[in-house]
């Protein structure tokens, strides 16, 4: 990823909201981001934008995402 | 240089509630008004707020706001100011009433009319019974009052900048204030918004400590930008503490959890509010519940490699009963503490969650400041509302949603007072030639250094100095050496480096800012604690206790005042608390208990 997009990405990611988005999302881009395709890569950007409660919803499993392209992601949130 | 100059009649620094809420006032005037943002709007850390806004609406039951007055005043412990007290309880059914029609979904009644909920603190008949006074629209309240804020404001043709982030007041030289400087973080530009008026809405600054319930957007920005434009900070001493806080993470657990019944335990095992309270236990109000836990810890006997937490234990309890009547909370243990609640108990640690003190303001959101033996003389051209400003309203404690009504009053009359002055004024007052100065050299600083220290030890030297010796229990020889250490601590944020040298989006560098921004308000909290030698409210010293001569160890004599501390030199001046209400009599001075 370029650099200008992954900072911008890293902006989105370490300042959330909420205080459980902003923890899930910055262990997420230290620890596991590096080392997935670009797909996978542009499918956690698309996560990011999404409200805070939206996504502490899916983290937390209170929700369930039908997204086939995004639950992977959201499941390597959860699990981390 | 040539540094970019943006004109308008108003910016407002911050777009969570207060911020959106005072840009109403000013779009919908007619006047040209920018909001800047570090994030975008509906991301702002109101979106986290759930238990709701007061209002003495009499939806379920009879309430009145004298009753609200009266229960906030208490809650403040005396330190409140009773005119701001008095505008914002009786404003406070016209700002929801507002709210609903901007489209907020506020939970409702069979017959339509806002729901009303009890929450701590609020009584009826001057402290009788419990009340239903908070509005609430489901667990998205923060949320969807953004939401609602954020559409109004598009349609009345806000310009939002976000991603942008202010760095300095520009003050003239007869020190009123023309505008901010700011940083667009895409191109890494520094621009002049140059105003009539300018309203700080940028929030808490819950991150000096390292235990914080607040995201990490929390920084302080607002009250770092006043400091260094010489403007006092006040009553920075009082600081909320949540009694449960999952330990490293900071995410609140719910009272609820003892309610349910958890236990909190320390390393041997040993059940202690037993020995604090041998009435209530665990379920004990919050402070002495906090202020048992950091007893315990203080006394060697926390948890784990530090002994630096305590354990909340739910191990008993059936995980049928956890699964239905705490849902989310096992969830949040495992995801934050690593462990499952049901086999293993929580680490928890009293933990910050609000900011009382602020930036100075009168009951109309003006910035003041003691000029010419007037404490209160404004500072023409300034506003501030919402967690960033001191009106003050929750005075040594808040009580609960009582903040998200703050931000809705002050942040309206922050924006009518700006609407009013601007009409006044004829034109833009000038730009000093050397408006950006201070801030470019700031920038500067941070991207040529070499050999610096790391923004991460750095700010996390903060945040173990203010937790280690200014916490929800605070002793006297902790303070002492506390308030050496943070200047010691201020030492390597000046001199921060950053590896990261590019212009444009250059997050390390934002960063870099954010943390000048903390040490001014970590600065302000360890020395304001330091110097007040009562316990009061949120602030409960070892050396100040309970006694027939000062309840609970506050004493009216000396120290009913609000504290201003300034940046220069760290001094500390004092200012008297206004008990004269605008239209009802004074809410005379009591103990405070519940
Ligand atoms: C977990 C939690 C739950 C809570 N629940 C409740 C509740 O139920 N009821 C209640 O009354 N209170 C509650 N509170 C407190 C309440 O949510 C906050 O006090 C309130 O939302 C603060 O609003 P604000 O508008 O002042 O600031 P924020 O919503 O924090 O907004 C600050 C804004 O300033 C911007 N900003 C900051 N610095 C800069 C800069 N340098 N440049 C540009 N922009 C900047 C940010 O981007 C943001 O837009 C809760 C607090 C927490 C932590």
């Amino acid at each position: 990823m370029e650099r200008a997009a992954y900072e911008r990405l890293r902006w989105r990611s370490i300042r959330r909201g909420m205080l459980e988005v902003d923890i899930a999302l910055t262990r997420f881009l230290d620890e596991q981001f590096q080392s997935l395709s670009a797909a996978e890569q542009q499918a956690f950007v698309e996560l990011a934008d999404f409200e805070d409660l939206e996504l502490w919803h899916l983290i937390s499993g209170q929700e369930v995402c039908e997204d086939p392209r995004l639950a992977p992601i959201v499941a390597m949130l959860r699990k981390s | 240089m040539n540094i970019p100059v943006l004109k308008f009649d108003a910016v407002i620094v911050g777009a969570g509630g207060a911020g959106l809420r005072s840009a109403i006032q000013l779009s919908e005037a007619g006047l040209k008004t920018a909001v800047l943002s570090k994030v975008f709007p509906t991301r702002s850390h109101t979106v986290a707020a759930q238990g709701g806004v007061a209002a003495s609406l009499g939806n379920s039951e009879e309430d009145h706001w004298r009753w609200h007055m009266y229960d906030t005043v208490k809650g403040s412990d005396w330190l409140g100011d009773q005119d701001a007290i008095e505008f914002m309880c009786k404003k406070a059914v016209e700002v929801v009433v507002e709210l609903e029609h901007y489209g907020m979904p506020f939970d409702r009644t069979d017959s339509g009319k806002i729901y009303q909920r009890p929450f701590g603190g609020h009584m009826s008949n001057f402290g009788e019974k419990p009340v239903r006074r908070s509005c609430a629209a489901a667990d998205r309240t923060g949320h969807a009052m953004l939401h609602a804020m954020y559409q109004r404001n598009v349609k009345a043709n806000t310009q939002f900048f976000v991603e942008w982030m202010a760095l300095d007041l520009i003050r003239d030289s007869e020190g009123h204030v023309v505008g901010v400087t700011a940083m667009e973080m895409e191109t890494g530009q520094v621009v002049i918004f140059h105003t009539r008026a300018t309203i700080f809405a940028t929030g808490g600054a819950g991150r000096i400590f390292y235990s914080s319930t607040n995201a990490f957007i929390n920084t302080g920005d607002g009250l770092g930008m006043a400091a260094r434009a010489g403007i006092p900070l006040e009553d920075m001493e009082f600081w909320q503490f949540h009694p449960t806080g999952v330990a490293g993470a900071g995410v609140l657990i719910t009272e609820g959890v003892r309610g349910e019944g958890g236990i909190l335990r320390n390393s041997n095992k040993e059940r202690f509010m037993e020995r604090y309270a041998p009435n209530a236990k665990d379920l004990a109000s919050r402070d002495v519940v906090s202020r048992a836990m950091a007893t315990e810890i203080k006394e060697g006997r926390g948890c784990g490699p530090n002994k630096d937490y305590v354990l909340l234990d739910i191990t008993h309890l059936d995980p049928a009963t956890i699964m239905k009547r705490l849902p989310g909370i096992r969830e949040i243990s495992i995801q934050f503490a690593g462990v499952d609640p049901i086999k293993a108990p929580i680490p928890v640690v009293p933990t910050c969650h609000y900011q009382m003190g602020g930036i100075p303001t009168d009951y109309h959101g003006r910035v003041v400041m003691p000029r010419n033996g007037d404490f209160n003389a404004v500072v023409p051209g300034l506003y501030a509302a919402g967690e960033c400003a001191c009106a003050s309203v929750h005075g040594a404690n808040r009580l609960g949603t009582n903040s998200l009504l703050d931000l809705l009053v002050f942040g309206k009359s922050a924006g009518d007072s700006a609407v009013e002055d601007i009409k006044g004024s004829k034109a833009h007052r000038d730009l000093p030639k050397d408006a950006a100065d201070y801030s470019l050299s700031r920038v500067a600083a941070i991207d040529n250094r070499k050999g610096g220290s790391s923004v991460a030890e750095a700010r996390l030297a903060i945040q173990r100095t203010m937790q280690d010796h200014a916490g929800v229990f605070r002793f006297a020889d902790m303070l002492k050496k506390g308030a050496a250490q943070i200047l010691e601590v201020e030492k390597q944020v000046m001199n921060l480096e950053i590896k990261d040298k590019s212009l444009v989006w250059n997050t390390a560098r934002m960063e870099a800012l954010e943390t000048e921004n903390l040490i001014e308000v970590a600065k302000a909290t360890m020395i304001s604690a330091e110097a007040r030698k009562e316990s009061r409210g949120a602030h409960v010293r070892d050396d100040a206790v309970d006694s027939p001569e000062f309840p609970n160890g506050r004493n009216d004599k000396e120290w009913l005042k609000h504290t201003l501390w300034h940046r220069e030199g760290n001094k500390i001046e004092y200012k008297p608390v206004n008990l004269n209400p605008l239209t009802v009599e004074s809410v005379e001075l009591k103990t405070r208990s519940y």
